[in-house]
């Protein structure tokens, strides 16, 4: 049932920011018409282009400042650098994007193998977290995929000797 | 130094790797000295955000202490305790000077619909973020502010994000005095947005969620009715009854692409990506308020496309309103309402975690376990 009471007005707080003139407007802005200038701003200061940045073609412009971190590169970043054919309302933007993102996933394996650093997958699940605080489920999840694996290749097993 | 390094969806740890260096004369460099993981981090931690690439390091809630700085940096000294705001805000475009300092057009190359955020992928701009020993600040004098002495350092860190983006969610309902607000989602912006809901005047405020232990933190620390929408037959007829047949006046969705809820919104946005993630709450949302009613939306989708009830939009009159939050524009009165002790943000705080063990602490937020509502890195 609807709460009819009163009480909530002795919430701290209750009402401080409810006078209706100070009601802005939507979107919330200090409407000033510089809309109308459209790019026609006095720009900040450079920053200067150093690594390979990947530009949307709905830029005019490369802004002031970005990001200079982790540039394009392997096939995950000739698949980034198609996407940015695309424009920002196309799938073969995001989409190309997002395939590119899982290929990286790939790449960075690969990179901490050649640089003899086998990963520890499990400590970056944050397992060890499972093992404290969700330590039923975690023996579950372990029992069941042990399971799983164990009929398939007892399957596959029986499988193999009858074609043999 | 140390940081938080993404190694794929749910994978990330703790790595060494080069010092930040100030690349513009506008920027600082800063020893962070708190850094939250956001809801938000979520979804690139489960990959849900396109150009989220292997290496980066997320956090775009940090405060910590200047170091180092650019030649063009004449207000703040080395030795300054700042907060960051998440956005990336220049301070001259057109933007930027109406207050939209979430838009700002001079922070990112990659996309033009998002202004530059840090660490949060290549699509908001490629900088990397605040979960780590140090970080470069762009436009270190426009966005940053010296933390005042009297802020708590954990208070100050929610200002950075969570605090301003529940307090922008119910501010963009409108809410005026007597009105019935239904916050869908009780992490951290859900309980923030239901909390400042009361601040604009609400008589009656209503969360929903499906996680037990957050609905109750949810009624002690935004002192609002809390349902789990399992045990509802189904939350949309509830707000109608509960509201008798009306509707609430302002609904918010402070969930966003990872609803739960409906399994059709979770199979084609989460299983098969079809979408830009399961928009469940923002559905619920539009089929819940009155008629001529509000729907804010602090929730973050993918850049393409959801399925949501848009002919509801139109045929119910509904404004809808959204936008990231512009945390500069409402930092001196958030915290003159910390100072008059209307709110203390840090008791949304349930976990305080080094940043080495970075990967424990993004899966017990993400798995929700040890009652996790808010998590801060401390490197």
């Amino acid at each position: 049932m609807e709460n009819t009471s009163n009480k909530y007005q002795n919430i701290p707080g209750w009402g401080v920011d409810s006078d209706p003139n100070d009601n802005p407007n939507y979107p919330i802005k200090n409407y000033n018409g510089d809309d109308h200038q459209r790019l026609d701003w006095t720009r900040p200061p450079l920053q200067p282009v150093t690594v390979e940045i990947l530009e949307s073609v709905e830029q005019a412009r490369m802004p002031a400042v970005f990001g200079t971190k982790l540039p394009p590169s392997g096939v995950s970043g000739m698949l980034r650098r198609y996407a940015f054919k695309y424009d920002e309302s196309e799938y073969g933007h995001w989409l190309n994007l997002l395939l590119a993102d899982r290929i990286n996933v790939v790449e960075g394996i690969l990179h901490d193998l050649s640089h003899f650093r086998i990963p520890n997958i499990f400590a970056e699940k944050g397992m060890k977290a499972d093992w404290k605080y969700n330590r039923k489920e975690l023996v579950t999840k372990i029992i069941v995929a042990t399971a799983v694996t164990t009929a398939i290749v007892f399957w596959l097993k029986k499988k193999d000797g009858k074609s043999a | 130094m140390l940081a938080m390094n993404y190694r794929g969806p749910f994978r990330v740890r703790a790595q060494q790797k080069p010092m930040p260096e100030i690349e513009h004369p506008e920027d600082v460099i800063v020893k962070v000295e708190r850094a939250c993981i956001c809801g938000s981090d979520l979804h690139i931690y489960h990959g849900l955000v396109p150009d989220t690439r292997v290496g980066t390091t997320f956090g775009h809630e940090f405060i910590g202490e200047v170091v180092e700085k650019g030649a063009d940096v004449n207000k703040l000294k080395i030795g300054d305790r700042i907060l960051v705001p998440f956005n990336i805000s220049c301070g001259r475009c057109a933007f930027c000077k109406q207050g939209l300092y979430s838009n700002c057009h001079e922070s990112n190359p990659e996309a033009t619909a998002a202004g530059g955020i840090f660490g949060y992928s290549h699509t908001c701009g490629g900088f990397d973020g605040g979960q780590a020993e140090y970080a470069r600040v762009p436009y270190a004098e426009v966005g940053p502010m010296v933390i005042p002495p009297d802020i708590h350092p954990d208070d100050a860190v929610l200002l950075t994000d969570v605090f301003p983006t529940g307090y922008q969610a119910a501010e963009m309902g409108g809410i005026k005095k007597g009105d019935t607000v239904v916050v869908f989602g009780a992490g951290p912006i859900g309980i923030m947005a239901a909390r400042c809901a009361w601040f604009f005047g609400a008589a009656r405020v209503i969360v929903i969620d499906r996680i037990e232990y957050r609905l109750e933190f949810a009624r002690n620390f935004s002192h609002c009715e809390a349902y789990n929408f399992e045990s509802l037959e189904d939350p949309v007829l509830f707000i109608k009854k509960t509201t008798g047949y009306f509707g609430a006046d302002v609904c918010i969705d402070a969930v966003g692409c990872e609803a739960a809820g409906s399994a059709l919104q979770w199979i084609t946005g989460r299983v098969l990506m079809m979408q830009a993630g399961s928009a469940t709450a923002l559905h619920w949302a539009i089929n819940s308020v009155k008629k001529g009613g509000i729907v804010s939306i602090v929730g973050v989708y993918g850049p393409t496309d959801n399925l949501v009830p848009i002919g509801n939009v139109v045929n119910k009159g509904i404004t809808i309103r959204a936008d990231q939050c512009s945390v500069k524009r409402l930092l001196p009165k958030l915290i003159h309402h910390i100072r008059e002790g209307y709110i203390e943000p840090r008791q949304i705080i349930s976990h305080h975690i080094p940043l080495k063990e970075v990967s424990d602490a993004y899966h017990i937020f993400s798995a929700k376990l040890d009652n996790c509502i808010k998590t801060v890195l401390i490197p």
